[in-house]
């Protein structure tokens, strides 16, 4: 087994990656994405991401369907809101519960095709989840408005809130939108309870997927992705393996929407749109699909672009380029404008395809390349460093 | 009765009789042989004991248990693994782990979900995994990913994945063709040792060397039907192999 495997470099590597996400509002204050409403969307895009990548980075399965199951759990969290309690774990447990099984039965049906047929037949899936909880199923998902808590909801445990204003989603107490702010450095930092709740899970989460990623069913994962035909010779019964990678991933996706729902306890069908699941498709090959960190890495760099760079409007461009003569102003601010704001997923799509045609790998594949250039003292050679790639 | 009895197997495509009327009986702890020309249908044959195939009419039995309609991962299971003869590994994993799966597929069988313990933490299967790829020489090769290696290589990976499983009944398609001379008796001595050992084995092979240095059983297969089974010294001065080898019956 190589180095990139052994206990020591996982533990370091999860180390980092705790201490990363958990000094998050720090470090990513200077880059204007310290706020809370960005860092829990990197946490819970990040959790999905890493399920999908369970899927896709390890059988090679590509579903075009998993943004079903985030809706689902936002769907199962937010009902939990209205029947038991406002705490967020028996929400996000029930997430996680009703989309394994809700995941369990769409892959049961659509592992018995591979390839684009397994993709069509997730996405049709997906879209007629969309459908139901538009029209069908409004009693349940409160159709185009959503679902909503209400002040004459159950709330079993809860009676003793407050009467007459909305309560808050809270972790044991804490309200998931309470924020300590405080000055680091001359930044404006803030410590988010939502965020850290989305934190954790995220860093469980990753380290789950780091243990199934060097256990006996990851490889089985990967066998299955290289030669699954060649895996039945082998006297291993692949669908089943298949189906469990599945309903893992799915998991993930309803955690991730249960996650969404305690933040912000509103739940509605745009959730399973098939954007939604192309988004995710997405963050895991850009960042890389297949490695631990990269789809991670995916969903943020997606998060980052869709919140800061959407938020650039023409005079600010303006002022951006103020050091340029009059005349040249206007056209390059003209030109610029096509990639942020409203055209920011212009920027995105420029990027991801650089990334898809030079690093086939994603983003992990470009920092291995540097470092295999760092570490040869910067000779040529980090060329032969390639891994496979997809 | 021997451990692989074969009756009256027939296999159609379209308007083509690839085996008609094959009877096959394969004692136990021997090394049985198949030859033929091209197209007599040794392949067909073949893919038939694993599910590949399902004959059009006929049995084959295995140790008591009838393989018709089983899917491949059961007749695995039930104890018969067959090496490829175009090199059918996991590309893009690592030689150690593309034995070490037919490892774990013997041991835990056909499905286990096993996703906490790490895979450097499985001593046993490594062991043996290891020991498989020192019986074709590759122990030292270990790490590299499987697609980097030569033809002849990826045949020996094969047959080591193949081995790791100790199966009751190996079943060996050319298992040296594009090996180089010396990997090829080095072959025919690895399989000898296991044949020794006691493991039944059915071989499909061009090479005479190797037919006639392995087996003490061969059946000769022609246009789908066997036309003779004898042991080895019996068969070359068969006057039917002759004919059948030297350019067919109208000759």
């Amino acid at each position: 087994m190589s180095h990139a495997e052994s206990p020591r470099y996982d533990g370091l590597l999860l180390l980092l990656f705790a201490l990363a996400v958990l000094l998050g509002p720090v470090i990513l204050a200077p880059f204007g994405a310290g706020y809370p409403d960005l860092l829990q969307k990197f946490a819970i895009y990040g959790v999905f991401a890493i399920g999908f990548n369970i899927l896709f980075g390890l059988t090679g399965y590509l579903s075009f369907g998993h943004a079903a199951f985030l809706g689902v759990g936002s769907y199962s969290a937010v009902w939990m809101f209205k029947l038991l309690s406002m705490n967020v774990i028996p929400a996000i447990i029930l997430a996680v519960v009703i989309s394994g099984l809700f995941a369990l039965l769409i892959g049961f049906v659509c592992l018995r095709r591979s390839g684009i047929y397994f993709s069509i037949l997730t996405l049709a899936f997906a879209q007629m989840s969309y459908n139901l909880a538009y029209s069908v199923l409004t009693p349940i998902t409160n159709g185009e408005t959503g679902l909503q808590i209400a002040l004459d909801d159950p709330r079993v445990l809860d009676a003793a809130l407050p009467e007459g204003e909305l309560p808050l989603s809270n972790f044991f107490g804490l309200p998931m939108n309470h924020t300590w702010e405080t000055s680091l450095l001359g930044m404006d930092v803030q410590f988010n309870v939502g965020f850290y709740v989305c934190g954790v899970i995220l860093i469980a989460a990753f380290y789950f997927a780091m243990r199934l990623f060097r256990s006996p069913f990851g490889m089985m994962l990967r066998a299955i992705k290289t030669n699954q035909n060649r895996l039945a010779y082998t006297g291993v019964n692949t669908r089943p393996y298949a189906l469990a990678a599945f309903v893992i991933s799915g998991m993930y996706a309803g955690l991730a929407g249960g996650l969404l729902a305690s933040t912000d306890p509103l739940a509605g069908a745009e959730r399973m749109q098939w954007t939604a699941s192309g988004e995710v498709v997405l963050m895991t090959i850009l960042g890389g699909s297949g490695t631990l960190l990269g789809p991670v890495l995916g969903a943020g760099v997606i998060k980052y672009f869709e919140n800061i760079f959407s938020a650039f409007n023409k005079s600010e461009l303006s002022a951006i380029f103020d050091f340029l003569p009059e005349s040249l102003r206007e056209p390059v601010v003209s030109l610029v404008a096509a990639f942020v704001g409203e055209g920011w997923q212009l920027t995105l799509g420029v990027i991801f395809m650089l990334v898809v045609t030079f690093l086939p790998g994603g983003l992990m594949e470009g920092f291995r390349r540097l470092f295999g250039l760092v570490r040869r003292g910067g000779g040529g050679a980090a060329r032969t460093a390639r891994v496979p790639a997809e | 009765m021997g451990i692989l009895t074969v009756q009256h197997v027939n296999k159609r495509f379209g308007g083509l009789q690839a085996l008609s009327d094959v009877n096959l009986d394969v004692a136990a702890g021997s090394v049985h042989a198949i030859i033929g020309p091209n197209g007599a249908g040794k392949s067909t044959l073949l893919n038939c004991f694993v599910g590949r195939l399902i004959p059009d009419t006929g049995t084959v039995n295995f140790d008591g248990v009838s393989l018709i309609g089983l899917k491949p991962h059961e007749i695995n299971q039930a104890g018969v693994t067959r090496v490829f003869q175009t090199p059918e590994i996991f590309g893009e994993l690592t030689l150690l782990e593309n034995v070490m799966i037919p490892a774990f597929a013997k041991r835990d069988g056909a499905f286990k979900v096993d996703l906490w313990s790490p895979l450097a933490g499985q001593a046993a299967i490594r062991e043996k995994a290891l020991h498989a790829l020192d019986g074709v020489g590759m122990a030292d090769k270990r790490d590299m990913i499987a697609n980097s290696l030569s033809r002849g290589d990826k045949r020996r990976l094969e047959l080591a994945m193949g081995i790791v499983q100790d199966p009751k009944l190996l079943l060996l398609d050319e298992p040296t063709a594009g090996m180089s001379r010396a990997d090829t008796n080095a072959t025919i001595d690895l399989l000898r040792k296991i044949a020794d050992s006691g493991m039944t084995m059915v071989v499909i092979e061009h090479d005479m060397h190797v037919v006639f240095s392995l087996a003490n059983r061969i059946t000769v297969l022609a246009q789908g039907t066997p036309i003779v089974e004898d042991a080895p010294e019996n068969i070359k001065g068969n006057p039917k192999v002759q004919e059948a080898y030297l350019g067919g019956a109208h000759l």
